[in-house]
């Protein structure tokens, strides 16, 4: 969020007609100054009043909030008697739901990314990417109609297969066997396909900016063309490719609709991630904000505030992870 | 560990368009042959197809044989990546890998070969680095990035990353042309010395240079704009420089085009 001050000695000098060497005023220069410097303050302006904003509103609920916020999985905040409300069970939708779509959509991601810079021939390729482009442009609404109305019916089935078979490992196994596949793990697959797009699309791009200098050092040693990309692509990508999870990321964990649709909401926070329930941060404001009386409506904007905490947080990590790398990321060759 | 290369009928094609036509030459092993003429007439080219580098630009394809002692590196049953593991290359651009060390861009080619042994390779290592003349200078960062290097000393290492591998042949395309000159007097001494144990292909643009480095040199040429390069001459390099047999030698050498 910094604007450099442009350099004065910069820019063409125009000399006057009298052949002076004394500046003129350069007015384009100043203008452009004052707009690009202006739009980056503008911007700062903004974030610090919805900062502020949400701040005050949260002290506001906070103050009221009978319980402890982080460990109570109730939401009751209009309750007048004893208002108490908390964020452990959307912190743990969030987080879990967030992460299945990662865990899913990244791997996948980035071998269709390779594919379509590195495998497939041109003729393929191309539409390919259009393609998936496309798939970007969908409105999360109608991701969310399909996730009800097709993979919530047709996940039940995968649902008692992983009941049988991997309920050893704790996770997934139900305890109400049969009921609809509205979970954690279903809204996790329809997260994932939703940012699989644009996880794809910039992953696409970065793997295509490897400079082919690289790519042909890498052949000559001798590397098959997986080699190359293991020696000479990904390392190159990698924080590009870190950057796009990150944009993917941080659309699964603000997804309202969809998750609103297909995701049961409860105050029930299970490790068992096939059972029905849960909530997540957005499905909860969008679900409660029409019904929220004005101390609801508070507490809605301290669990925003917390979600907007959680994605600074998460960028934060991955801005560390990427300049730890600085000196090996190429960007100096 | 240096073999003959044996050039017959070679053309090389992007796409429709004809690169080079009907190439025949024999290299020497344990010698420098520089391949020296005016831009676009197919040197590069040329020079790709002894390592089947060309056949990766789509579209690219080669007519012809390349014999390697007496494997034709154009047989049907012989796989390119194998190829390029015996004949390595050094580009015009140094180009070490940006995301590894020293080290890690050494051992490179080392890896994809399947040795992972630390003491192995630590002594491949250090012994390509002191061939590549580069040993003194990075001995004590091996861990640094490759890319923070001079640009004389990327492309030394960019050497020692090439012969690390111990190929039969060394290929090098202009590698001089991206350096100031005492960068390109370190690479031509270099030269000099790694031709006791491999046959090297030198690309340059730099008459001098292939004057001063190489022991046989061929002058390619090509008829006119969109006609297709050929080898015009191969001779000892002195006798290239003093007294060409072909006119058209003479006349690029004296500057008199070209």
């Amino acid at each position: 969020m910094t604007s450099s001050t442009p350099d004065s000695s910069g820019g063409r000098t125009t000399t006057t007609p009298t052949g002076s060497l004394q500046g003129n005023s350069r007015r384009g220069d100043r203008l452009f100054f004052v707009a690009s410097a202006g739009s980056g303050i503008l911007l700062l302006v903004i974030m610090a009043a919805i900062a502020g904003f949400l701040l005050y509103r949260s002290g506001i609920a906070l103050s009221k909030d009978q319980t402890n916020f982080f460990t109570t999985f109730e939401w009751d905040p209009d309750n007048i008697l004893k208002p108490s409300f908390g964020i452990a069970v959307l912190t743990f939708g969030t987080i879990v739901s967030g992460c299945i779509a990662m865990v899913l959509a990244v791997p996948l991601a980035i071998a269709i990314a390779l594919f379509i810079s590195h495998y497939a021939p041109r003729k393929i390729a191309q539409p390919f990417a259009y393609l998936v482009d496309l798939l970007a442009a969908v409105p999360s609404i109608v991701y969310g109609l399909w996730g009800a109305l097709f993979l919530v019916p047709h996940l039940a089935g995968l649902t008692s297969w992983m009941n049988t078979y991997l309920g050893w490992t704790y996770i997934f196994r139900t305890t109400h066997q049969g009921a609809p596949a509205r979970n954690l793990f279903t809204t996790g697959i329809l997260l994932a396909i939703m940012i699989l797009p644009i996880i794809t699309a910039v992953s696409r791009e970065v793997f295509r900016q490897v400079p082919r200098s690289h790519e042909e050092a890498a052949l000559a040693l001798g590397a098959t063309r997986w080699e190359m990309i293991r020696t000479a692509v990904l390392p190159f990508g990698r924080p590009g490719v870190i950057s796009a999870s990150m944009l993917g990321l941080g659309r699964a964990l603000g997804e309202t609709m969809a998750v609103a649709i297909v995701l049961s909401s409860s105050n029930v926070l299970s490790l068992h991630l096939l059972d029905a329930g849960g909530g997540t941060f957005a499905q909860n404001i969008a679900l409660k904000y029409s019904e929220a009386g004005p101390a609801g409506k508070d507490a809605l904007m301290a669990s925003g505030l917390v979600l907007f905490v959680i994605t600074l947080l998460v960028n934060g990590g991955a801005r560390l992870i990427i300049a730890r790398r600085k000196e090996y990321s190429g960007a100096n060759a | 560990m240096a073999k003959r290369i044996d050039v017959s009928g070679l053309s090389a094609y992007y796409g429709a368009t004809k690169a080079i036509e009907d190439i025949s030459m024999t290299v020497e092993p344990r010698s420098v042959t520089a391949f020296i003429g005016p831009s676009g007439c197919g040197k590069s080219t040329f020079l790709r197809t002894l390592n089947r580098m060309h056949e990766v630009i789509p579209g690219a394809r080669v007519e012809g044989k390349v014999l390697l002692d007496d494997e034709n590196l154009y047989a049907s049953n012989v796989d390119p990546v194998a190829v390029r593991r015996t004949v390595g290359m050094v580009f015009q651009r140094p180009n070490p890998f940006p995301t590894m060390s020293i080290y890690d861009n050494v051992a490179a080619g080392l890896k994809l070969a399947g040795i992972r042994k630390k003491s192995v390779l630590d002594g491949v290592v250090e012994n390509s680095l002191k061939g590549a003349n580069l040993w003194k200078e990075v001995s004590g960062r091996l861990n640094k990035p490759g890319a923070g290097l001079s640009g004389g000393q990327q492309q030394r290492l960019c050497i020692a990353r090439a012969i690390a591998v111990e190929p039969q042949v060394l290929l090098m395309d202009e590698p001089c042309s991206a350096l100031d000159p005492i960068s390109t007097l370190a690479i031509e001494d270099l030269i000099g010395e790694l031709k006791e144990r491999f046959t090297i292909v030198i690309v340059t643009h730099n008459m001098q240079q292939a004057a001063r480095v190489s022991d046989r040199t061929a002058f390619f040429n090509l008829a006119g704009v969109g006609q297709p390069g050929k080898l015009v001459e191969l001779d000892d390099t002195q006798r290239i420089f003093s007294n060409p047999s072909v006119q058209a030698t003479e006349d690029y050498i004296s500057g008199r085009f070209g």
